[in-house]
């Protein structure tokens, strides 16, 4: 099982070794022939903005936008999130995302999180984190703040967390990816 | 419970920036230029450096106000500059929301026998560093970031790259050292113990470190980032140069693709007149920023 980790900017090496730690071969993508042969997809934090734009002048987005369409399984945190929630990038997800919605650095924050359908809570890592303010079908809610924040969310194959998993040493959000999304998809494709 | 200013997200908000440009900006349009371009964050300071060289004079925190309109005409974090040691500006920045704090070498020292206890603050800070010790001890007072300093406002890429290589020999050196080594390496890089350990075991350092001082064109950062910067500072090179837009883009490109030299000399052609650039050994010793707050 290959999965890549969009390497054009942010916190790649960190997703890197996190999922090579839970088994599968890892690697960095960083332009179009780099997406041929995975079978899934990391989008990791950094500035949604930059990366973005980095994307456009690789034309990479048009390619992972059409991967997105078919059902190809990508996992976005943060700046990840960001990419996959607007219409105008990645639409992966059915819901509305507020930038930086928790503030500026200042307020970036760690706190236990209750994912549903999980037994033991995560901790989540916030920095100038998004948020998802609603979701609509499709896409389901894994993770609602008290104040109803949506931060971990699902559609089909399409997962993202306003959090960075890939700054913890628990592995529970790149496993379910793994086996919920990408090994699933392996199967049906083959 | 949300529990903010931990060590995890200061640090974090830096790994956020790796493969990234951050730009030194001297106003909201220049500000939205570096945006355009695809930097990771702007450095809010009313003169760059190479224009602090030029005026000589005592270099102090910028105006509030312009460090506040430039916040509010971006989303890309927004960072400034204090003198090292200046306690007040720092949480004076800290008060208006400046996403990371530079105690930096470029601005004139309001304390030559200590720095700022960064630990301190919610905000994070960068510190510059021109060796391991010099970086351990920045980290040990709470810096969140490093950068090799280079020599600011020179256009010049040569101590950029000499504090980027000892760092990186130091680092190496540090790895493959026998544990019982470690307490006299400490005592020889006048570094905290906790922290020299800390590097063997990771066998880099505990906190990101990006390149600055003297990079003017695309190939400066690709040549710092094979070096393993993790990313880049670019002070004067883009503002001083003929062709702002041109050569920020050119600029995060060659940062983000350090080792495809075909897409770096695309970017590179016709960009037009750098920034004019200063030979090191013309500089006196008072005019070397890199040699205050060591």
């Amino acid at each position: 099982m290959k999965i890549g980790v969009l390497a054009l900017q942010g916190a790649a090496s960190e997703h890197l070794d996190i999922l090579t730690a839970c088994g599968v071969t890892a690697r960095p993508v960083k332009e179009q022939p780099d997406l041929t042969g995975l079978d899934g997809l990391v989008i990791p934090g950094g500035e949604s903005t930059t990366m973005r734009k980095l994307l456009v002048r690789e034309q990479l987005l048009s390619p992972i936008k059409a991967l997105v369409q078919q059902g190809f399984p990508i996992f976005g945190t943060c700046a990840g999130l960001v990419l996959l929630a607007q219409p105008e990038s990645l639409d992966g997800l059915n819901g509305t995302v507020v930038r930086n919605g928790f503030g500026r650095q200042r307020e970036s924050f760690e706190t236990a999180l209750t994912v549903k359908g999980w037994s033991k809570p995560y901790h989540g890592i916030f920095i100038r984190a998004p948020y998802l303010s609603e979701v609509n079908q499709p896409a389901e809610a894994l993770v609602t703040l008290t104040d109803g924040q949506i931060v971990a969310a699902q559609q089909g194959n399409v997962l993202v967390t306003s959090f960075h998993p890939e700054l913890t040493l628990d592995k529970r959000f790149h496993q379910y990816f793994i086996d919920q999304m990408v090994a699933k998809r392996s199967d049906q494709v083959s | 419970m949300k529990e903010t200013g931990t060590t995890t997200v200061k640090r974090g908000m830096a790994q956020m920036q790796k493969g990234g440009v951050i730009m030194d900006v001297a106003n909201v349009e220049q500000a939205k230029i570096a945006e355009n371009a695809g930097a990771v964050a702007v450095m809010a300071l009313e003169r760059v450096p190479s224009d602090i060289r030029a005026a000589g004079g005592v270099a102090r925190m910028s105006d509030p106000a312009m460090i506040k309109a430039i916040m509010a005409a971006v989303t890309i974090p927004v960072m400034a500059k204090v003198r090292i040691g200046h306690i007040a500006e720092a949480r004076i920045l800290e008060a208006i929301g400046v996403d990371y704090i530079d105690e930096s070498e470029v601005l004139t020292p309001a304390d030559d026998n200590y720095h700022i206890n960064k630990n301190d603050y919610k905000v994070p800070f960068v510190c510059g560093c021109r060796d391991l010790g010099e970086a351990l001890r920045r980290i040990g007072e709470g810096a969140s970031m490093m950068r090799t300093k280079g020599e600011p406002g020179t256009g010049n890429i040569i101590e950029a790259v000499r504090h980027m290589e000892k760092v990186n020999e130091q680092i190496g050196h540090v790895k493959v050292a026998d544990p019982d080594q470690l307490m006299t390496i400490s005592r020889d890089l006048k570094a905290p113990y906790e922290l020299v350990k800390q590097v063997h075991d990771l066998g880099k350092l505990p906190v990101v470190n990006f390149a600055a001082g003297g990079v003017s064109t695309p190939a400066d950062a690709a040549l710092m980032m094979n070096l393993g910067a993790d990313g880049i500072f670019v002070g004067s090179g883009i503002f001083k140069s003929e062709n702002p837009a041109k050569f920020a883009k050119a600029i995060v490109t060659a940062t983000a693709h350090p080792t495809d030299y075909a897409l770096i000399a695309k970017v590179s052609e016709h960009l037009g007149k750098p920034m004019k650039g200063i030979d090191i050994s013309t500089l006196t010793e008072d005019q070397k920023m890199a040699d205050r707050g060591i």
